[in-house]
């Protein structure tokens, strides 16, 4: 067994240090872009009237978190390439690539995944203190940015940090559309060693290495959030 | 509508359906013996049951699906050296699926059963062994039925999640599934639009016809509660 991970590491070592990075740089922007766009979704399905940008918004998390990512995919990275009019407008050179195919259906589909959080956190903001804000004259926007969004944002980091955890195995569908990510690499491994075990385990443990990174990065982040509930000296 | 895919489009939902419902069966399975194991007072079996969903639920379902399809064909081909017995079997890329993808949620299943079964106060089943029953009365005719009621979210969220990691199974060889399907009418028709897009409708009509079950069933846990 040892012999073997050392067969895979001394061989394909290499792929696996540039699957590593390509995962985490595919994964933090996706999760980047998607943060900015997951809060504007769910403002707007928080917002009051205003259909006309409600039902597309409702539409498109509910075909984003109701279909599979591969599809999603597939869906741009092969079904927009046959349309005359994608192939000759400026977006060809992005929608061609399989990165920015990639970069860009895993931000949409984290950021319907988020929106739902996010969303569900700030409908569940007590009145009592959106009474109390109006009695001190916020305004309304005043009451989104310094009573409805920090609180939600409270509420909304355990959810928030599995969906990080979930983005990041997700992003192993990359692999699929010919990116060389963590598990590409292991599957080249596995295919020039025939050690499938060791290849899959090697990639498995670096997978793990960065879900235990989100885990510990999230309970930061809610000690940090929650800190005025801690005691004095705490 | 389909350039005349429509058929086999209808016959690989019904084996995306079934990848999924296998897949389910086995990963509730795996995931009461999984949280019987973590609730019991047996230090090794804890610790198994700890390391299963520790490293499950640390990796992607791709890498574990193909794992598991690829190991149990290792494991059946030495199996098969050992015994000398001549005639190679490959396992079929439908069952490597429903085992991948089973164990794998068989994880997820694991947490949703233990928070349920803690969930249940204690007096019930102290109740239960004080008027005599054995141990294994108790866990079936008095906590599992309470305990389902309060897995039952669990399980809807984590059948949804399921149902559409069954998208991943053509990639170990499956050729009659959904998505295999749209994959050779798109190589056929240079059409991938419309076949991912039918695929897309697929999921979203399973989701929407679990949706409706979810909401009778929870109807129907609730019953005899205020």
């Amino acid at each position: 067994m040892i012999e073997n991970f050392s067969s895979v590491l001394g061989g394909f070592g290499e792929l696996y240090w540039e699957g590593l990075l390509l995962t985490l740089q595919l994964s933090a922007l996706s999760l980047f872009i998607g943060f900015f766009l997951a809060w504007a979704l769910a403002l707007v399905l928080l917002a009051e009237g205003r259909a006309w940008l409600k039902i597309p918004a409702r539409a498109f998390v509910y075909f984003m978190t109701g279909t599979p990512l591969l599809v999603q995919l597939f869906l741009v990275y092969f079904g927009l390439a046959q349309f005359e009019a994608v192939r000759e407008s400026f977006l060809w050179p992005v929608l061609r690539d399989a990165y920015w195919c990639a970069l860009i259906v895993f931000s949409l589909n984290t950021a319907a995944y988020s929106a739902r959080i996010f969303h569900g956190a700030m409908a569940e903001t007590d009145a009592g203190e959106l009474e109390a804000a109006r009695a001190f004259g916020f305004s309304a926007f005043k009451r989104l940015t310094r009573v409805i969004i920090p609180g939600a944002w409270r509420r909304a980091l355990p959810a928030y940090g599995n969906e990080m955890i979930f983005l990041l195995h997700s992003s192993s569908v990359a692999s699929i559309i010919t990116l060389s990510d963590l598990t590409s690499a292991a599957r080249v491994a596995a295919r020039g060693t025939f050690h499938f075990t060791e290849s899959y385990l090697t990639a498995m443990l670096l997978y793990m290495a960065m879900t235990a990174v989100i885990v510990l990065g999230a309970r930061v982040a809610e000690k940090y959030a929650f800190r005025h509930l801690r005691g004095v000296g705490g | 509508m389909l350039y005349g895919y429509e058929g086999r489009f209808l016959g690989g939902m019904a084996v995306t359906a079934g990848v999924a419902v296998c897949a389910l069966v086995l990963a509730l399975f795996l995931g009461l013996s999984g949280a019987a194991a973590k609730l019991s007072g047996n230090r090794f079996l804890r610790g198994a049951a700890a390391f299963y969903t520790t490293v499950v639920r640390g990796t992607p379902e791709l890498l574990v699906i193909l794992l598991v399809y690829y190991d149990l064909q290792g494991l059946l081909n030495a199996a098969r050296e050992g015994l000398e017995y001549e005639e190679v079997w490959i396992i079929p890329p439908f069952w490597g699926g429903v085992v991948g993808i089973g164990a794998y949620y068989g994880a997820y299943m694991t947490e949703t059963f233990r928070g349920a079964i803690l969930a249940v106060p204690r007096g019930q089943s102290e109740a239960a062994a004080s008027l005599g029953m054995h141990p294994a009365v108790v866990f079936f005719r008095v906590v599992f039925p309470q305990m389902l009621r309060y897995a039952l979210p669990g399980i809807c969220n984590n059948w949804l999640v399921l149902l559409k990691a069954t998208a991943l199974v053509s990639v170990i060889g499956l050729s009659d599934d959904m998505m295999a399907v749209a994959s050779q009418a798109k190589s056929k028709t240079r059409d991938p639009f419309l076949f991912y897009f039918a695929v897309a409708c697929g999921y979203l009509l399973f989701t929407a016809v679990s949706d409706f079950i979810f909401a009778r069933l929870r109807r129907r846990a609730r019953r005899g509660l205020a």
